[in-house]
């Protein structure tokens, strides 16, 4: 109970989806440490941080960061390398 | 200008409709929820509580209906020291309300387009999303086998039972595992659910069956580890912790 443990990408998805107009938390991240591709929602995520972070699963590197306050979020992915979207085929 | 807001983001509010106690600590809360989007098997919600002076608490639970249900239904475990689930166990009753947002996680999700076979595996309250994809399997008719594996601590801990022994058919099987007391007459498993367990109820890895596992996160690393070593890919297990105060995860706080 007082040992901190990190919770799934999925519990990140209602906090993901304010910002996000797909779910991200299905799409495929590729983190840029090791490059390990993994669902965001396997992800390692911390909850209880000043903001949100999700931690790569093999590597334990931020792949996201996210502080949201009063009438903004910050954003940051720059530990995901690239990001695998699932969609409606298109063109 | 903001942006027009996904649907997910929108809070909703839910209506107390019945509340059904299933153990001493576990409460099934129906609700009425204008507007609410549908959702699929597995997907939980955000609940947020405001109190009058303005402070508010957010939890996520996951959804215990199925999909097209009547009503939305979570189970809520009351966490003692908990900021929301005392609230939805023991004050919330018929009329009250609070604000809702999702659904939400299209990750851990089980479809009826899925030929399976499907191992769900819970621990404790991470019963929950499966109780919803059992009842999703049963009401969509499908022939894909279907099997909850779920460790509860006595019998009197054991949400749902006779709602699983109900859902227990032809495609669906359920296996309880009592891992403290049970009592006379207890004809079922004992124990953890370890690898032994897991081979012996589960498919061998050679089936392919998809692994999903929800509970207290050490009961989820456990379960995930042995799934692994008994010769499951990794890419087949889905997981869904919830912490140890169930703080912020599916079905917590």
């Amino acid at each position: 109970m007082d040992t901190p443990t990190p919770l799934d990408g999925n519990a990140a998805a209602g906090a993901l989806g304010e910002l996000f107009a797909f779910d991200i938390t299905a799409a495929v991240a590729t983190c840029a440490a090791c490059r390990d591709p993994r669902p965001v929602a396997e992800l390692r995520a911390w909850l209880d941080a000043p903001g949100l972070v999700l931690r790569c699963a093999s590597c334990d590197a931020a792949e996201v960061r996210l502080v949201r306050a009063g009438d903004r979020a910050w954003l940051d992915l720059r530990g995901i390398q690239a990001l695998e979207i699932g969609l409606p085929a298109g063109p | 200008m903001p942006a027009p807001t996904p649907a997910p983001a929108r809070w909703l509010v839910a209506t107390v409709a019945e509340t059904v106690p299933e153990t001493a600590r576990a409460v099934t809360l129906r609700l009425d929820v204008p507007g609410w989007p549908g959702h699929r098997a597995g997907q939980h919600l955000d609940v947020r509580l405001t109190a009058e002076d303005g402070y508010s608490a957010q939890r996520s639970y996951s959804i215990a209906s199925p999909p097209g249900a009547e009503r939305l239904e979570l189970t809520v475990e009351r966490i003692d020291d908990g900021e929301v689930s005392p609230y939805l166990t023991t004050v919330a009753d018929v009329g009250d309300q609070f604000e809702v947002r999702g659904p939400i996680g299209g990750w851990f999700v089980w479809d009826p387009a899925d030929p399976g076979p499907v191992l769900l595996v819970a621990g404790g309250s991470g019963v929950v999303p499966f109780r919803a994809m059992l009842r999703h399997h049963a009401a969509t008719g499908s022939t894909a086998a279907m099997h909850l594996l779920y460790s509860a601590r006595t019998r009197a801990d054991v949400i749902y039972r006779r709602e699983l022994e109900e859902l227990a058919g032809p495609h669906r099987a359920v296996t309880l595992t009592l891992t403290r007391e049970t009592g006379p007459g207890w004809t079922g498993r004992r124990g953890r659910v370890d690898a032994d367990l897991l081979a012996e109820v589960g498919w061998p890895p050679e089936v392919q069956p998809r692994c999903y596992v929800c509970g207290p996160t050490p009961f989820v690393e456990a379960v995930a580890r042995a799934l692994v070593d008994l010769g499951h890919a990794p890419a087949r297990i889905r997981t869904e912790r919830f912490g140890p105060t169930g703080s912020a995860g599916p079905t917590g706080g």
